[in-house]
């Protein structure tokens, strides 16, 4: 039987895509949420809670681009240079937040120049990445393997919503993982601002789900035809799980269960904007098979995804297997 | 002179300014890498605290560097896509697979491990802790292997067929990977970024020597960098003129830039120093031994060296800078070996911790490794001009579509975010290396690092240090 790559490959960086989206999400939600926590110790006790695993969480992303540059060449070669501006600032932002864990107590007289660095850094990260989705969604304009959009087609209305929805979505996981990785008053906090988040965060999930199908005829048909509407219906009431899961968590005091529902909120989006545009992969003309590279290449590489992501899946868990519970105020090499 | 106004001379300035910056920080990473395992496992091999003390001090300093190397690294990955999407699509189908290799096997590695060698020692133990140190060490390797394979496929391009969209396409991946020049760039670089780690904290060493002659912390730093650059200053050497020789038989028209020759000779001269004129097609002013080029070049008294003028004008690199940056990586590499003799000598003489000057020479010496690295990769980088993928594609040909406007701005905006945070970071990581390594005397210390924490400035700065400095 002849293994279909591109579709093996469309999934497996799906999944790095999403393992950033989530993992990278809550540490730039902890980030964007700094300005707001109360003393230098709640930042200290949030940035050490992220410390140790902000680093693995980031390189899915680079395994995200590195990925799409490895198998699908033509869609690294077109979406890249159409989303030119949101990606040099995705870039400038996370230069500073990760420069941030470091240099911040390096520094007591220039303490509040990396707080900064490192919540204006999620933010723009946060907000860049947003908006690269919305204008991916909104499609891109290719002719003879080549962007031909103009350098400005990144910014719309769209975009900018998902830019904002994006920006809640990760404060919410990162006010979740601080629920579950703090005590005290800084977790009290925490609780009061995942209320407000997960309502902002369904708000803005709706009005981006019902923007998108009337987008482009793909999205309707995809969502509105035939037996696609079960599964149209399915997504909404897993998410409406999701939420049911976060809010008890958030009464009853189980403090994990707000993070889980809020992974799983991600994850559904996920799974939609997923249904939305498959089998594209530059939407709405480069589908995953023609921006594949040849059988060589995706055979070869995943050879070594195979036996690879399994190891690196196991150890990145046993990481944060390590840094389990709750943070330690004490704790911390610096 | 370049045009500034043109999109593809924008894209040539970001990638080289960006790149630049990008290399120092793996130059020293790999090296520091491979010592904090050597050291750790010193310590748990002979007990000796020593060996802990002094890694705890680089530790605090590798975690400052690793973390600008990995955000530089980042805008690395993605840049191929925004400024050189035509490269990217015509190379990806081999270049990426190898590039994908790198994060899969060596960025998870570090990335994974990293925490748990930076804040898990109270948590894992020293046994698993040093497994995880290792694996941060190997990741690096992995990491210089595979992106050297990269960088090696595009100076000798191997193992590949073109297909009908004009993309390069895998032939033989063996070939690919272990093409020409590959063996040569690897080892030259590995050994390259060993020295470079070997001269900072030498010269690190050698500052708190100069002011504490006693001090034991930073006698062992001294003492392992300068066995390092004894043994493999010389070593790099030996493997530098193997790779020249592998350049000159893939890549003459670089050979015959570095060298500053037009014309092509039999029992060519070495000229040691002159100005190379690549409109006039002459080197002036050129002090000159007859016969060395030939000698070291093809290891032949009247052996031919071709010439500059033996290629199109529109295939030769640039004399004008890679002469020069040639001459500054060889001349550092010979500064390396001496100073690597002067401490072997002064070890025989049982004064290597008595040696004022020595030590003066080597804090001198600190940032070689950074210049000579630099100037190394100007010469293969440039070198390689005016092709991306050496006689196949050129770097015209590889740029984005895109307007000189978008590529300007991103420009400035790295260059002035560079300066700022790498600025920041280097001013910390000076500052770290000024901190006075613990001696071992006043040992109430000691239970803070058996529990796995390094008191570190921002902690101090709350008390008074015993030495007024802080923050």
């Amino acid at each position: 039987m002849e293994l279909d790559l591109a579709f093996i490959w469309a999934g497996l960086i799906a999944f790095a895509v999403l393992a950033y989206v989530v993992l990278d999400g809550f540490d730039l939600g902890v980030g964007i949420l700094f300005p707001f926590l109360r003393s230098n110790r709640d930042r200290d006790i949030a940035m050490n809670s992220v410390a140790p695993v902000w680093d693995g969480n980031e390189t899915w992303l680079v395994l995200g681009g590195g990925g799409l540059f490895a198998v699908f060449p033509l869609a690294y070669a077109t979406i890249l240079p159409a989303l030119y501006a949101p990606l040099i600032a995705m870039l400038l932002g996370l230069i500073f937040r990760g420069v941030s864990f470091e240099f911040r107590s390096r520094t007591v007289r220039g303490r509040f120049l990396w707080d900064i660095g490192f919540s204006g850094g999620s933010l723009i990260a946060a907000l860049a990445q947003g908006i690269a989705l919305g204008a991916l969604v909104q499609g891109i304009d290719v002719q003879n393997r080549a962007y031909a959009g103009g350098w400005w087609d990144w910014l719309t209305l769209f975009s900018l919503t998902t830019g904002v929805a994006l920006v809640i979505g990760y404060t919410l996981l990162g006010a979740t993982w601080l629920v579950m990785k703090t005590e005290g008053e800084m977790a009290r906090q925490m609780r009061r601002a995942s209320w407000g988040l997960c309502a902002a965060t369904l708000v803005l999930i709706g009005a981006v789900s019902l923007w998108t199908p009337f987008l482009n005829d793909l999205y309707l048909s995809r969502w509105f035809k035939g037996p696609n509407l079960i599964f149209s219906a399915v997504v909404p009431l897993l998410l409406a799980g999701c939420v049911v899961l976060l809010v008890a968590g958030l009464r009853k005091g189980r403090d994990a269960w707000p993070f889980l529902g809020a992974l799983g909120i991600f994850v559904l989006c996920y799974i939609g904007i997923g249904i939305s545009f498959y089998p594209m992969i530059v939407p709405p003309n480069i589908t995953i098979w023609q921006a594949a590279g040849p059988d060589e290449s995706l055979a070869f590489i995943l050879v070594g995804a195979v036996v690879l992501i399994p190891i690196i899946l196991a150890y990145s868990g046993y990481a944060y297997w390590i840094f389990r519970g709750k943070v330690d105020p004490e704790e911390g090499y610096h | 002179m370049l045009e500034f106004t043109d999109a593809l001379t924008l894209a040539r300035f970001q990638f080289a300014f960006t790149v630049s910056a990008h290399i120092i920080f793996p130059a020293f990473t790999i090296g520091l890498a491979s010592f904090l395992a050597v050291l750790e496992g010193l310590w748990l091999w002979t007990g000796q605290e020593r060996f802990i003390r002094v890694f705890h001090y680089w530790k605090t300093i590798f975690a400052v560097v690793f973390g600008m190397g990995v955000v530089s690294g980042i805008v690395m990955s993605y840049q191929i896509g925004t400024n050189w999407s035509v490269y990217a699509d015509k190379t990806g189908p081999i270049l990426g697979p190898l590039m994908g290799y790198e994060v899969l096997s060596a960025f998870f590695l570090e990335a994974g491990f990293l925490g748990v060698m930076l804040f898990g020692m109270k948590r894992v133990g020293p046994k698993l802790h040093f497994f995880a140190t290792l694996m941060v060490a190997v990741g690096t390797l992995f990491s210089a292997f595979w992106i050297l394979s990269v960088n090696s496929w595009m100076q000798t391009p191997a193992g590949y067929a073109v297909n009908e969209v004009g993309q390069f396409v895998p032939d033989d991946w063996a070939a690919a990977i272990f093409n020409p020049s590959f063996p040569y760039r690897l080892v030259h670089m590995v050994l390259a970024a060993y020295l470079t780690t070997a001269f900072v904290v030498g010269a690190v060493g050698a500052w708190h020597l100069l002011r504490d002659r006693s001090n034991r912390s930073a006698r062992t730093m001294f003492s392992m960098a300068m066995w390092m650059a004894l043994i493999v200053a010389p070593l790099q050497i030996v493997a530098g003129d193997f790779h020249g020789l592998n350049t000159l038989e893939h890549q003459p028209e670089k050979v015959a830039a570095m060298e500053g020759h037009y014309d092509t000779h039999k029992g060519a001269p070495l000229i040691l120093f002159g100005i190379p004129d690549d409109t006039a097609e002459v080197t002036r002013n050129a002090v000159e031994i007859p016969h060395l080029g030939s000698l070291i070049l093809v290891h032949e008294w009247d052996g031919e060296v071709k010439g500059l003028k033996a290629f199109p004008k529109e295939d030769r690199p640039p004399a004008e800078i890679i002469f020069w940056s040639f001459r500054i990586m060889v001349g550092l590499g010979f500064a390396m070996v001496g100073l690597g003799l002067w401490s072997g000598l002064a070890r025989l003489r049982k004064s290597l911790y008595d040696a004022p000057m020595l030590y003066r020479a080597a804090v001198v010496m600190g940032p070689s490794g950074f210049l000579a690295v630099l100037a190394g990769w100007i010469t293969t980088e440039v070198g390689r001009q005016p092709w991306t993928v050496h006689g196949l594609l050129r770097t015209v040909h590889s740029a984005s579509p895109i307007e000189a406007s978008a590529v300007g701005t991103s420009l400035v905006a790295f260059v002035l975010v560079y300066f700022a945070v790498f600025g920041a970071g280097t001013f910390y990581v000076l500052r770290l290396m000024g901190k006075r390594p613990n001696s071992g005397e006043g040992e109430e210390i000691g239970a803070t690092w058996a529990a796995g924490l390094m008191p570190g400035p921002s902690m101090e700065a709350s008390h008074a240090t015993p030495d007024g400095k802080g923050e």
